[in-house]
């Protein structure tokens, strides 16, 4: 069946879940929204990525109570470079939402979330150790995949795919 | 003391570093260290095409390949839009139980055998001989099958395929029954599983735990029948749960899977639905070998797919599956090219590992190669 155009229009959004809880809280929450291939993205400044994964988790009607997947893409060379995918679940209510992170290439460092997720804590190593990006409050950032002494970060796009050596 | 269970250790199950702080007999502190098989398999794949990455795909996972398979053709079909003829859809079903049934069969071996049960072992993986060689029927290969393509299944299943796993599923349940029997009640198991290794369903959740790591303290999530794909809302069947969360709730919860899991494959094979076996897109779906040889255009088209790849849509999506361990899910960006911009394996070992500090510290040693074999890790997916 052919791919349905992506709404991008939160005014058509605002019933779901997480759009209507973060606009309750303030309307400056989210940076827009995309609902593409059935599922939902929402875009948060990165001083609110807490705030807003806590109103989230502990929303009422529809609580996102599992963390799925905390990853990151690269966009180099486009500017903001780094983005810092959240992926949220809700075991009673069955819903998904993903929530993202524009990062730019000078402010690479971003809240952790592992206060509310202790489950946060391999997912965001993983995001530092292969791109770079620090995890402000995070109880143990050290490399997880690569050895301690490795330089520099492979998944960035300007890392080669054959490696250094 | 620190005492490194080193990468190298008959009981981890694969190359896991446990960096063990014990005082005496008590596990004070403990720290898993990953990364030892680490072969960077999301970077290569941004330099494949799609359908090259499929390979990549078996080796994650690889006590449940198909599985894996199967989660990333979802997920480049849902980029795509594309309809999977019913037939299919059955089939991936009836091999992703097969896998289950596998990858359950090896979890169950091992850590029975970790903790001194070696009969299990033998049993188990008599069974398994018999799951690869169907596997080798179909695909061509035991463990690394790529059966599954972007558009379908690669080729159709040979004469003779069904009567085989149906002989399969008329002995099989027998044999859990022996399995049961050897250790279910014997009061050695109970003694080194019952209350071991307990985690609290507040705390699974918290850690991101899935699969039977979850449902073993009493949370009833099973991705299979709460967000069904490939057409498993079609089926019946039970998504066993345990209540106290220690490793004998967990292996209780994987042998019931073991039961339900043949029985899905027995619906399978009753239902099965006639048709193609490959979706309706020239551009994305390799033709029919005997056309590719007769007619120029798909000649071509089989030429195109092969030496160019196929074009997706720019956008990005995340599709989970239940595999054995737990929610298993693919994040692929597009930017519109034929080879991915970014793939992202959510394994669901590397979030049940975390629970093992919780589940051990405070406890004995002895019970740290109980509570490993009941997470039931495969460090291919945990380093990817």
């Amino acid at each position: 069946m052919p791919l349905a155009p992506p709404i991008t229009d939160i005014e058509q959004l605002k019933n779901h879940p997480a759009v209507a809880r973060l606009l309750g809280w303030k309307d400056s929450a989210i940076q827009s929204v995309k609902f593409d291939r059935d599922e939902m993205t929402i875009f948060v400044d990165r001083s609110d990525i807490r705030d807003a994964c806590a109103l989230l988790k502990n929303d009422p009607e529809c609580p996102f109570n599992f963390l799925s997947d905390v990853t990151c893409v690269d966009w180099y060379p486009s500017e903001p470079r780094f983005e810092v995918v959240y992926h949220l679940l809700s075991i009673s209510k069955k819903e998904r939402v993903r929530l993202k992170v524009h990062l730019n290439s000078s402010s690479t460092s971003i809240d952790s979330i592992t206060s509310l997720w202790p489950g946060a804590n391999f997912f965001e190593r993983e995001v530092y150790d292969l791109f770079g990006v620090r995890f402000v409050g995070h109880p143990y950032l050290r490399r997880i995949m690569m050895p301690e002494d490795w330089e520099g970060h492979p998944l960035r796009k300007d890392y080669p795919v054959e490696g250094y050596r | 003391m620190i005492l490194n269970m080193g990468p190298q250790h008959p009981s981890t199950h694969g190359v896991l570093r446990v960096i063990l702080e014990i005082d005496g007999e008590t596990v004070v502190r403990l720290m898993p260290d990953i990364g030892y098989l680490h072969t960077g398999i999301e970077k290569t794949c941004e330099a494949k095409f799609y359908q090259q990455v499929v390979p990549l795909t078996d080796r994650i996972d690889y006590l449940c390949p198909l599985t894996n398979n199967l989660c990333y053709v979802l997920a480049v079909e849902k980029l795509l839009g594309l309809e999977i003829p019913p037939k299919a859809q059955w089939m991936r079903v009836l091999l992703n139980e097969l896998t289950r049934i596998n990858s359950h069969l090896v979890w169950l071996g091992t850590h029975a055998l970790d903790i001194g049960a070696m009969t299990v072992f033998l049993y188990c993986f008599r069974e398994r001989e018999e799951v690869l060689k169907i596997f080798e029927m179909v695909s061509g290969q035991r463990m690394m099958t790529s059966y599954f393509r972007v558009g379908g299944l690669a080729l159709e299943p040979p004469l003779g395929f069904f009567d085989r796993v149906r002989d399969f599923a008329g002995i099989f349940p027998e044999r859990v029954d022996e399995y049961e029997n050897l250790l279910t009640g014997n009061p050695i198991w109970l003694m080194r599983t019952k209350g071991v290794g307990q985690i609290t369903a507040e705390d699974a959740l918290a850690l991101g735990a899935s699969g039977p790591t979850l449902r073993g303290s009493g949370v009833d999530i099973d991705l299979r029948r709460d967000m069904p794909y490939s057409s498993y809302e079609k089926f019946q069947f039970k998504v066993p749960l345990s209540q106290e969360g220690d490793v004998f709730a967990r292996y209780m919860c994987r042998v019931q899977e073991l039961r339900e899991s043949i029985g899905i494959v027995r619906q399978a094979l009753d239902g099965m639905p006639e048709g193609p076996i490959k979706a309706d897109a020239p551009h994305v779906v390799l033709p029919d070998r005997e056309k590719m040889k007769t007619q120029m255009e798909s000649l071509i088209y089989h030429f195109k797919i092969i030496t160019e790849g196929f074009q997706v849509p720019a956008g990005e999506v995340y599709q989970a599956v239940e595999s054995p361990r737990g929610e298993m899910g693919y994040y692929i960006v597009s930017d519109g090219t034929a080879k991915p911009y970014r793939v992202h394996m959510r394994s669901a070992c590397f979030a049940n590992l975390q629970t093992l500090a919780t589940m051990c510290e405070g406890k004995l040693l002895a019970d740290v190669v109980a509570a490993i074999g009941s997470i039931d890790i495969v460090l291919g997916e945990i380093d990817r």
